[in-house]
């Protein structure tokens, strides 16, 4: 569904991706993780069409994404830190979105609902808590239906409640066929989520591959140890 | 599939305190000029230069510190199906609208009350036209720098120049070439600053060109006529649609 060939940018002197290819297929929920800086916003923004390669490509549904906008239909994303104008009220931001997307589709307001934001809709976003926010920007990301999800450290900033509840939903979502992807630190979390794993060093992919396979291969029962395991073995080389 | 940016951008900044203050700052100067003049001739005169130092101002300020603010609002518009060029129209016309709303209620209804004909619907079109011209600046300076401060910099500096520095250097100019005839030249040198030529439009409506000298009958012969006029007012529009364009095709380009 998404194909990355050869992708490479560099922001003056810094490279931040080097060749980088990855193929996703739908039904994949993938976990991207990777120390800081090491190009995991980057690559996402790219398969958003926020940053312009240096060079490569990415193609959606077979189709290269670069000076097109429509393939951005099938995507919803939810960003790390969302922030939105002090005096648009909820009701406002949902409601600006949709007019964007102009979609015909059933829209999916299970979030809006389950969050609760139905009884805020009037409140002005400066004066939601950061965790509020959050849910605003996940119920955007879900409710067109999108095929894909790229979800930037979703449960950050959520309390306990609100990240199961969104946990349910991302495993919901990924049973209907839907390509997830997760940029997280906590490895614990994605446990329970993820079925492929793409750990990225120093703007280049180290491996991708499924997560019982990397659980096999390093003889550990959970993600976080296998990756601790990868990591340690590493540092004795 | 027509959306409408703007419009939810004008509903936030309408509610925004800034907006309102200075809504309310223009309506209180412009009243109050007004109703202690009672030579409209005079409070026009009054009021024009304390428009052309507020209204630049805000409009460059605000325009480049929402941009700088909206910057991860902007990022969530891009993962949005649509242009990149119709969000940047979108947040260009949302605050156009809503800093020329604020100047037509502020300073336009009393213009409209109090001054007469020709020359309050100048006054009124030049405010409009300035505001415009300060927030296509503003959007320059945003996407000039990726740095809050140094855009804002930019703003303050740009906004100096063209209010003050600009006319101490024409001054220095005229002192230094005062042997030549340079009278037409001003004419053109003018028409490098959006300020100045508004407050020409303005100054030839009141028929006190007079007082700028010969300098002023030049400008009258050439700004007086229809063609001047056309010209001048050309001129203005350049100065909003070259620094958007610039801004446009900056956005279009960069990484966010």
């Amino acid at each position: 569904m998404i194909e990355i060939q050869h992708l490479s940018k560099r922001f003056g002197k810094f490279q931040v991706l080097r060749d980088v290819s990855l193929s996703c297929a739908p039904g994949q929920c993938i976990a991207l993780i990777g120390p800081n800086g090491c190009g995991k916003t980057t690559l996402i923004k790219s398969i958003l069409g926020m940053v312009l390669p240096t060079s490569g490509s990415i193609l959606f549904k077979g189709k290269v994404i670069a000076k097109d906008f429509h393939y951005r239909h099938h995507i919803g994303y939810m960003p790390q830190k969302g922030r939105y104008p002090d005096n648009m009220t909820i009701g406002q931001v949902i409601e600006m979105i949709k007019d964007i997307r102009g979609s015909k589709e059933k829209l999916d307001e299970q979030l809006i609902d389950e969050f609760g934001l139905h009884d805020i809709l009037e409140k002005r976003m400066r004066t939601l808590s950061g965790g509020t926010t959050q849910k605003v920007s996940a119920s955007l990301a879900f409710l067109f239906n999108p095929d894909v999800l790229i979800l930037d450290e979703p449960t950050a900033g959520l309390d306990p409640l609100a990240a199961e509840i969104l946990k349910e939903k991302i495993i919901s979502e990924h049973q209907k066929g839907k390509l997830v992807f997760i940029t997280s630190h906590l490895l614990s979390e994605l446990d329970d989520l993820v079925t492929h794993v793409v750990m990225m060093q120093e703007g280049e992919i180290r491996f991708h591959m499924p997560t019982d396979a990397l659980k096999a291969s390093t003889n550990t029962s959970s993600l976080a140890k296998a990756i601790t395991h990868l990591l340690k073995q590493d540092h004795v080389q | 599939m027509f959306n409408k940016i703007h419009r939810f951008i004008v509903a936030d900044i309408l509610k925004n305190r800034i907006v309102l203050v200075y809504t309310l700052l223009l309506a209180v100067l412009a009243w109050s000029v007004f109703s202690l003049e009672d030579d409209s001739h005079k409070g026009v005169l009054t009021l024009l230069n304390i428009v052309l130092l507020t209204t630049p101002l805000v409009s460059i300020i605000f325009t480049t510190i929402y941009l700088y603010n909206s910057a991860e609002f902007i990022e969530l518009l891009l993962s949005q199906p649509i242009r990149r060029a119709r969000i940047w129209t979108g947040l260009f016309f949302g605050l156009f609208f809503s800093l020329a709303l604020a100047f037509i209620i502020g300073a336009g209804v009393p213009i409209l009350l109090f001054v007469t004909g020709a020359k309050a619907t100048i006054l009124l079109v030049m405010g409009i036209l300035i505001t415009a011209v300060f927030v296509a600046l503003g959007f320059l300076c945003a996407i000039i720098s990726r740095d809050k401060a140094r855009g804002i910099g930019i703003a303050i500096l740009l906004w100096l120049f063209f209010s003050l520095l600009f006319d101490g250097l024409v001054l220095f100019l005229l002192f230094q070439l005062s042997d030549y005839p340079i009278e037409k030249a001003m004419v053109g040198v003018s028409a490098l600053n959006p300020i100045d030529l508004a407050r020409i439009f303005i100054i030839l409506q009141l028929d006190v060109s007079a007082m700028l000298g010969y300098t002023g009958a030049i400008f009258k012969d050439f700004f007086g006529t229809g063609l001047g006029t056309a010209i001048g007012f050309g001129l203005l529009c350049i100065w909003v649609i070259v620094p958007y364009l610039i801004s446009l095709r900056m956005f279009v380009r960069k990484d966010l």
